[in-house]
């Protein structure tokens, strides 16, 4: 469990964290959402130990991480931004020497064997890290942070330098290892955090702008009702059809795609699905939806959706991905 | 302490430091023995423990400059600092294994008090204590450059920092005396490191220098560990 009550810290007059507060139960993968800059490393800096809190308290298991740090941090797997491996060390060296200065009490042998296979590293065991690849590294940081089977795991952006089958397999096993422990996970990729994560905290300048169990953050975030379409038809015809579903409340003519076909942003009260409707009339005038889909949110319509209550649509399906 | 120790012994040798410390500190106490001695006809190495000072002014720099420095320029301090040791734990960690490859240095002295007897019987309680304050002005020297290694990321500003700490602390009584204050200039005449070390040299074995190295390493070793202390709150 991890707990964390009103926690700040500054750095002169900047306020990099600024009396925030979450908390995360046993069994429960809460993920943590801003863009750079916003505090995510900063606090997950101060639930670790690494760096200390100008002021507030960071909890884990209902240890004071600054009060009895040795204590705290026996309970705690971390994997920071930056992987800590020494480059000189070979994998097996490395995480033999995590092993020790964890103090480990589990059976060494089987133990690391475990580790690695979980994060699919074996056949790298007894290589240089200096000459591993990117992906390969980030694995051996997380098989680090999993020594001594931690009960608190928390992760600075896991996924990043990972290629897409990698970044699908370790979110599998983050969300396995969630299942018995707490895991918190840092992102700026809102996906990521919606395909892992149970709880979500978002996190802007310092300051928590929506935690999920006070705002059923993920329902909100979906939006059937801002739509991105495709439609193969000339753009004045189809925005006449368009504009005709009851319902709809601004559309937008983007590019001309491919030929003959343009796209299109339709914007429907909230709370109505017009997308069966827009099939319907333009499958009566022959022009077919090549592509239709909701639009998904940019972490800055997140952001604008959720201190003004209002997403601002993006202009192309492009630009919103984050 | 001891996962610390370990990784750390371990590393002088997987990079070249290690090899480089041993190799240039048997190549100048060679020299020095060769010259001093050997040339002379003399059993008596005490003028080859004189001169090692400058030796450990050279090369100490070198074994320490990374030990702290390259933690934090490499993040790998994050691996440290989040597990559940003690930033003393850390810090004696690193002392130690530094003091072990000095020891493995120091060691070369004790083969050429064994060439001295070859040829007329030494002096061996002598030697000893003049091994005995190489180490212990080692260990003081070694936690001086630890400190100086904390208080950057680069290796080479750790090298050049600690070198010019230590040929401070060499000159100490030197700098004492262009004061034209009587008092300060007797308490620097007090902490120079070569005037505590000179006494071992000439035989005497006095318990008060002694615990001067020894409390001089501890000193700045408890620097060293305000100075990641720090670092946490800044």
């Amino acid at each position: 469990m991890i707990e964390v009550k009103n926690l700040s810290k500054h750095y002169g007059d900047k306020k990099a964290v600024d009396n925030i507060s979450f908390k995360a139960d046993d069994g429960e993968i809460l993920g943590f959402l801003g863009p750079n800059g916003a505090g995510k490393s900063t606090t997950m800096n101060i639930l670790t130990g690494y760096i200390s809190a100008t002021s507030g308290k960071a909890l884990i298991n209902g240890i004071d991480i600054l009060e009895n740090p040795i204590k705290a941090k026996r309970e705690l797997g971390y994997l920071p931004e930056l992987p800590p491996l020494y480059m000189d060390m070979t994998v097996k060296e490395y995480l033999n020497f995590v092993y020790d200065l964890k103090k480990c009490k589990l059976p060494r042998n089987s133990h690391l064997k475990d580790i690695c296979g979980l994060v699919k590293i074996d056949h790298v065991y007894k290589r240089v890290i200096k000459n591993l690849s990117k992906g390969y590294k980030q694995r051996v940081g997380l098989a680090q942070a999993l020594i001594g089977n931690p009960k608190v795991l928390i992760l600075d952006e896991p996924t990043v330098g990972l290629d897409p089958k990698q970044i699908i397999e370790i979110r599998t096993l983050i969300k396995k290892l969630g299942k018995n422990r707490t895991v918190i996970l840092s992102s700026h990729i809102l996906s990521e955090v919606q395909a892992v994560c149970d709880k979500i905290v978002v996190i802007n300048e310092g300051k928590v702008v929506a935690d999920d169990t006070e705002d059923n953050l993920s329902r909100r975030l979906v939006n059937e009702h801002l739509l991105t379409a495709r439609i193969d038809g000339p753009s004045d015809t189809v925005e006449g059809i368009i504009k005709g579903i009851k319902g709809v409340v601004k559309v937008e003519v983007g590019n001309e795609r491919e030929k003959g076909v343009y796209e299109y942003r339709i914007e429907a009260k909230e709370g109505t699905d017009i997308r069966r409707e827009l099939f319907n009339r333009l499958a009566q005038r022959n022009m077919p939806i090549l592509d239709l889909r909701t639009s998904e949110l940019s972490l800055e319509d997140i952001f604008l959706k959720l201190t003004m209550g209002e997403a601002i649509p993006a202009l192309t399906a492009d630009a919103s991905d984050s | 302490m001891g996962a610390i120790f370990r990784r750390e012994v371990s590393s002088y040798f997987i990079s070249p430091i290690g090899y480089i410390f041993l190799a240039g500190f048997y190549c100048c106490t060679g020299v020095i023995f060769s010259q001093n001695s050997l040339q002379y006809g003399s059993t008596k190495l005490d003028r080859v423990f004189a001169d090692l000072i400058l030796v450990l002014i050279v090369l100490i720099p070198i074994l320490t400059m990374k030990t702290i420095s390259e933690e934090k320029k490499q993040k790998t301090d994050q691996c440290l600092l989040t597990s559940p040791v003690s930033l003393g734990g850390i810090v004696a960690g690193k002392f130690f294994a530094s003091f072990l490859i000095y020891t493995l240095g120091v060691a070369i002295t004790f083969v050429y008090a064994v060439v001295v007897s070859a040829y007329a019987k030494p002096d061996w309680n002598v030697i000893v204590g003049n091994i005995a304050g190489l180490l212990l002005l080692g260990a003081a020297y070694i936690a001086v450059g630890i400190f100086c290694s904390s208080l950057t990321e680069n290796q080479i500003v750790a090298a050049v920092i600690s070198f010019f700490a230590m040929v401070l602390l060499y000159l100490l009584s030197t700098v004492g005396n262009l004061i034209p204050i009587d008092a300060v200039g007797k308490v620097l005449d007090k902490l120079c490191f070569w005037n505590r070390y000179y006494d071992f040299t000439l035989g005497l074995f006095d318990m008060s220098n002694v615990l001067f190295f020894v409390s001089a390493a501890v000193a700045f070793l408890f620097l060293t560990v305000r100075v990641l202390e720090k670092r946490r709150w800044s």
